[in-house]
């Protein structure tokens, strides 16, 4: 039966894999595309266009470092000619004050800044480099700028006891945003799970101090906050649902429905340079695979939440029960939720002794 | 708390009036607020120059087979939730 198909809204461009930093839940595939293979000025200014045309309305510049691309106050431009809203999310590392001035120039909108932590050796331990104080540096200089501002701290059971000072660090800033992202376990981050998982007490805390803020705060600065979906009773709607809002283009070219989609066995992706945007979103099999309904297994298939989750994330699907069209094994109506639950249980026995010993990351690479 | 009627307010920095496909959008952090009649005659008022008062009283002109006092109520609503969504600053 055919399905509706929605316009994108969102463009994620994934400019390069190239990054200073080596976080250790890095969103980023296992195997990194080296420097060689990355797209071309002119197939991105293609593609802004053609994503335009087909009714996006923002592009997401994100990498690796998108700064690492020594194109990226044309691509910045590029893309605003285009018509879109034009979002960088950077460690800020590769940053100077005028090539931050350049950029708004050129019609940057909105920069989110990544922070590992609020303090310089824990931001400095998950980042496995010196970062933070450059990060603040950054924050100085962007109150010159008349753009949107967000702080993106991605939150772990190593940082989760810092949300106070992490909000401090917004408070005496120029941002409008602040994102409380705990980590989700695909990539880099599955392999680390164990020592970025968080305790139910550390989440349960979390929760209500967010909500304190939230109500302070209101109309200053947004909060926003993305729970560990593993103790979540029903899972996110990943993507606003496969194939209905987003699309992800890897720096070598590759349409993607999501960060994660290449580990999903049997899947293959149209790459820019061979085909027009519209045409990859309306008819490409990643895309197609699991767009609609005729994909659900039970108990999504009559369930009555599949229209506001869509059966949760077919990565995690994938990672956690080994077939990509499973109900997401974190919701609690999936039949592998027991899985789920023993690995949170394993997660609250731990001595929090352990919590005090630098684990031994698995640090992601620099290609090329 | 709703917003004063003396206070002006205008797009907060990365907040934006845009288009696409003949659809007037505003466009702000990671998200996008499709407009339309009234909606887009308030949006492109918060310029930090008119008043709330002022975009009241252009409201009920524009659309003056409403009750004005519902118009005005309404508009107080928007300017809420556009403050809620951090897409306004008030300058006073």
């Amino acid at each position: 039966m055919p399905h509706e198909i929605s316009n994108p809204l969102a463009l994620i461009a994934e400019l390069t894999h190239r990054c200073p930093l080596h976080c250790v839940y890095c969103s980023n595939p296992l195997e990194l595309q080296a420097r060689t293979n990355e797209l071309s000025t002119e197939i991105w200014t293609r593609v802004f266009q053609e994503a335009a045309t087909v009714g996006v309305l923002q592009a997401d510049f994100t990498g690796g470092e998108p700064l690492a691309r020594p194109d990226i106050v044309e691509l910045v431009r590029a893309a605003r000619c285009a018509g879109l809203y034009v979002n960088l999310i950077t460690s800020g590392l590769p940053l100077d004050e005028s090539k931050l001035a350049a950029l708004v120039s050129a019609g940057l909108d909105h920069i989110q800044l990544s922070f590992q932590g609020a303090r310089e050796e824990t931001a400095n331990e998950i980042s496995g480099t010196k970062s933070h104080a450059q990060k603040l540096r950054v924050l100085d200089w962007l109150s010159q700028h008349r753009i949107a501002v967000t702080l993106n701290f991605v939150i772990h059971r190593r940082n989760m006891d810092q949300l106070e000072e992490m909000l401090a660090i917004a408070e005496s800033s120029c941002a409008t945003r602040i994102e409380f992202a705990n980590v989700q376990y695909y990539g880099w981050a599955f392999a680390n799970r164990e020592n970025l998982l968080p305790t139910r007490a550390h989440l349960d805390h979390s929760l209500a101090f967010i909500k304190h803020e939230q109500e302070r705060l209101q109309g200053k600065i947004r909060i926003e906050y993305v729970v560990p979906d593993y103790y979540a009773k029903y899972p996110k709607p990943c993507m606003g649902g496969w194939g209905r809002k987003l699309m992800l283009i890897t720096p070598s070219g590759d349409a993607l429905p999501c960060h994660a989609a290449q580990i999903i066995p049997g899947l293959s992706f149209e790459n820019v340079k061979d085909r027009g945007l519209r045409e990859i979103w309306e008819h490409s099999d990643a895309f197609q695979k699991f767009r609609g309904e005729d994909w659900m297994q039970e108990p999504c298939k009559t369930c009555d939440r599949r229209e506001q989750d869509f059966g949760g994330c077919r990565c995690q699907a994938r990672l956690l029960s080994g077939d990509a069209a499973a109900t997401d094994p974190v919701c609690s109506l999936a039949p592998l939720r027991p899985k789920v639950d023993a690995i949170l249980a394993g997660m609250n026995t731990t001595p929090p002794v352990q919590l005090f010993a630098i684990p031994a990351w698995l640090y992601r690479p620099n290609p090329i | 708390m709703p917003p004063e009627l003396s206070s002006r307010p205008r797009l907060a920095p990365g907040c934006r009036l845009g288009e696409n496909n003949q659809q007037r959008v505003l466009l702000m952090p990671e998200r996008a607020l499709r407009l339309n009649g009234p909606s887009l005659e308030i949006v492109e008022r918060c310029d930090g120059k008119h008043t709330v008062q002022q975009i009241i009283l252009d409201l009920q002109k524009i659309y003056s087979k409403a009750e004005p006092h519902k118009v005005g109520q309404d508009i107080l609503g928007y300017l809420a939730l556009l403050q809620k969504e951090r897409a306004l600053d008030f300058e006073l």
